[in-house]
């Protein structure tokens, strides 16, 4: 049933997002959904979120002690992942003066509440997003941070998970036409952000694009992040909307006892209905 | 004594005894209204609207109790109910699939009226009060999807509100009157609020008391569009046709909403925000007044009429004017009287020329809203605008019944069309679809005479279940 439903609403959802898809030109790598149920990794999550994520961002809107959801105790809460004063009843907060913020990174850095569904849009999914926009961080020593971003160009975040991703060659070739002539353009970074350029003259009319990809040094380590930004992911698509799990659970209960109410109250019309002729 | 004389025992005969009021209502409205007995399945919507009043009510109730219509804490205030408060996100959520939930089932009501003609003679004044019923609750979709104070809600009321402002004269004063301040801010949630909790809601429900007494007086129609009190039982005056409100279509209705729970549940519960068509993905940024998002539209029940408005572009107003045009031609020509035919092309000329001509020339921009207001305000016209000699859409030419598809397609094409971007190509295809949209109104009072009509038979077509 309810994956009957689901299918039905992405069978209407593609129907109706279909002119729209073509504008967009990013590749958004697919977040793995089963991420959500697995209780481990969103524990996960939550640790990478509360060392690396916390410093700059907030999460003002989510109690501390919510984490009881994803099958934390208050104890743990407090030995393992609160660095501060803070109690388990109070909002994950940030010390940083957003006055600061702006002076340091131009921008204060966005609450992160429910930033998986503010960051959805007819396009893309709000997972599937973060999921490469937090993979997609490379060495550019033209940006002011001297990082770049796959997803946002010129992004004010510098890329904080960089240690647990390890270094990365960067290839970004563009096809692009001028006035007459079309061109292909491969800029590779280097380890270090430096750029070389090399631009081959195209002939006939071939489509612009974009195509960025990347060469780990380490490329395990590479694989563990993708896998650890899965959990992060997860787990701010968690915080999103934290009673989703229970939702859903309810839901199903609820969906099966009106429907055996259907059945009784069909019962009972076709019963009073005998008489009327 | 002064005691009415009752026959009904005990704690009942109690009451009647000092108020027969409270028996006599319920025998009109419920065990002695007599509906036609051949109701089905377009008959369900009626009282499905009323059951998502009473949702949306209670559910408001609960809301507004840890709601803070106040700019800085509002968008804070509606995520603490959805996670601090105890099974808060069950009543926000019902709240917002409720609202959604409304316009598909008042939508679908009003299509019932289309189809089988409901809204002619003797129900004209039911049409009427229908559709001020409608008007309240675009006005209490609107005033409520201020108050979550996301980007959405912020920057759709500013671009309504905006709307008002392209009124010639006192449009820029009105527009400021109407939000307390010269942009949407903290004075405009607060009066939202009080709108969206109070004021509308008591209009909603004395009309909906209007609808259902207006209804009640002159009897429910059918699907055949036969009169059943036309044909009455000699020997208990009650109609042939009619059976008891109570308990045959308060069962039958029970199990109707069993399956429009079904629905409604499913949704709520599984995909509360049904893929940004229920709840806006932006919204779930906070209001931002220095941050344009790049897209704004409203959400799916508006976007039709939202179409309508953007439809109407500098170029356009040259088909416009053209339309007018021809629409005062067609009527110069049917008209009998010498004074109405005059009149006639006297106001089509003063409206061409504040369309396209010279110094009178209004801005498109109040074209378009004069549009978007005349899409909603048309419906009050059909029970004059449709002519046909029969009321039911059986016993009309099967091209008519092609002609409503036609238009509800449009309908869906403009709702489409008001969710995404504009392009040059969907401007045109919303274009298209407002002239279509215009002359099935428009031209009704011709199209609706026309054809061959089959007869309508004595009594309702029933078989027995």
């Amino acid at each position: 049933m309810k994956k009957l439903l689901v299918c039905l609403m992405l069978a209407a959802g593609a129907l109706w997002g279909a002119a729209a898809a073509a504008a967009e030109g990013i590749h958004m790598d697919p977040f793995p959904d089963e991420r959500l149920k697995d209780l481990a990794s969103l524990q996960r999550g939550a640790r990478l979120f509360a060392n690396y994520c916390l410093t700059c961002h907030s999460a003002s809107l989510m109690r501390w002690n919510r984490l009881e959801d994803i099958g934390l105790q208050d104890k743990q809460i407090k030995d393992f992942l609160i660095f501060g004063t803070q109690k388990v009843g109070d909002v994950m907060a940030v010390s940083m003066r957003p006055a600061d913020a702006k002076a340091w990174f131009g921008k204060a850095p966005p609450d992160l509440s429910v930033i998986a569904r503010a960051r959805t849009s007819f396009e893309y999914r709000g997972p599937d997003y973060l999921f490469t926009f937090l993979r997609g961080f490379y060495r550019d020593a033209g940006s002011p941070t001297g990082w770049n971003n796959v997803v946002s160009a010129n992004v004010a975040m510098p890329h904080v998970l960089w240690e647990r991703q390890g270094p990365r060659e960067t290839t970004i070739e563009r096809v692009v036409h001028t006035e007459k002539a079309a061109s292909k353009i491969v800029t590779v970074l280097d380890h270090a952000g430096l750029a070389s350029t090399s631009t081959t003259p195209l002939t006939g009319h071939p489509e612009e694009s974009l195509e960025i990809s990347f060469k780990p040094v380490d490329a395990l380590r590479a694989r563990q992040f993708d896998s650890d930004v899965a959990d992060l992911v997860g787990y701010l698509v968690f915080m999103t909307d934290p009673s989703a799990r229970t939702r859903v659970l309810i839901g199903v209960w609820v969906l099966l006892y009106v429907g055996l109410f259907c059945v009784v109250a069909w019962w009972l019309n076709r019963a009073y209905w005998k008489d009327v002729r | 004594m002064g005691l009415h004389k009752t026959e009904y025992k005990g704690l009942l005969g109690w009451i009647d005894a000092r108020m027969p009021t409270l028996m006599l209502e319920y025998k009109k409205h419920m065990a002695e209204y007599y509906a036609p007995k051949n109701f089905n399945f377009w008959y369900f919507f009626g009282s499905f609207a009323l059951v998502v009043l009473v949702i949306q009510i209670v559910t408001g109730i609960f809301l507004a109790m840890h709601y803070k219509p106040d700019a800085r804490f509002a968008f804070e205030s509606v995520e603490y109910i959805m996670r601090d408060v105890p099974g808060g996100w069950f009543i926000r959520y019902m709240h917002s699939t409720g609202a959604s939930f409304f316009f598909i089932v008042v939508y679908m009501h009003m299509f019932r009226g289309l189809l089988y003609g409901s809204y002619r003679k003797p129900r004209e004044l039911v049409w009427i009060f229908g559709c001020l019923i409608f008007l309240c609750l675009m006005g209490e979709a609107f005033f409520g999807y201020l108050l979550p104070w996301g980007q959405m809600s912020f920057w759709g009321a500013q671009v309504i509100v905006n709307l008002f402002g392209a009124i010639p004269l006192i449009g820029p004063d009105l527009a400021i009157w109407i939000r307390g301040d010269y942009v949407v801010s903290d004075a405009t949630l607060n009066r939202f609020f009080s709108f969206h909790v109070i004021a509308i809601p008591l209009v909603l429900l004395g009309l909906v008391v209007a609808h259902i007494l207006a209804l009640h007086d002159v009897g429910s129609n059918n699907p055949d569009g036969v009169e059943i009190k036309d044909k009455l039982d000699p020997q208990t005056g009650r109609p042939l046709d009619g059976i008891p409100f109570h308990p045959y279509y308060s069962v039958h209705d029970t199990f109707g909403l069993s399956v429009f729970l079904l629905a409604f549940f499913a949704i709520m519960f599984l995909a509360p925000e049904l893929g940004g068509y229920f709840l806006e993905w932006n919204n779930f940024i906070p209001a931002d007044p220095l941050t344009t998002p790049p897209h704004i539209a409203p959400v799916w029940y508006f976007t039709p009429y939202y179409s309508v408005l953007r439809a109407t572009t500098e170029d356009f107003m040259w088909v416009l004017a053209a339309g007018v045009a021809a629409y005062a031609i067609l009527l110069y020509l049917t008209v009998q009287r010498p004074a109405a035919k005059y009149s006639i092309l006297i106001a089509a000329l003063v409206v061409v020329a504040l369309m396209i001509g010279g110094p009178l020339k209004l801005d498109p921009k109040f074209w378009g809203v004069v549009l978007m207001g005349l899409s909603v305000l048309i419906f009050f016209a059909l029970p004059w605008i449709d002519q046909a000699p029969v009321k039911s859409i059986r016993y009309r030419p099967f091209w008519h019944l092609l002609l409503l598809v036609v238009f509800v397609l449009v309908f869906f094409i403009l709702g489409f069309l008001g969710t995404q971007q504009p392009t040059p190509g969907f401007t045109y295809l919303a274009q298209a679809c407002t002239l279509l949209y215009f002359a099935f109104f428009l031209l009704m009072p011709w199209w609706s005479r026309a054809g061959e009509f089959r007869p309508v038979p004595d009594r309702v077509v029933f078989s027995a279940h």
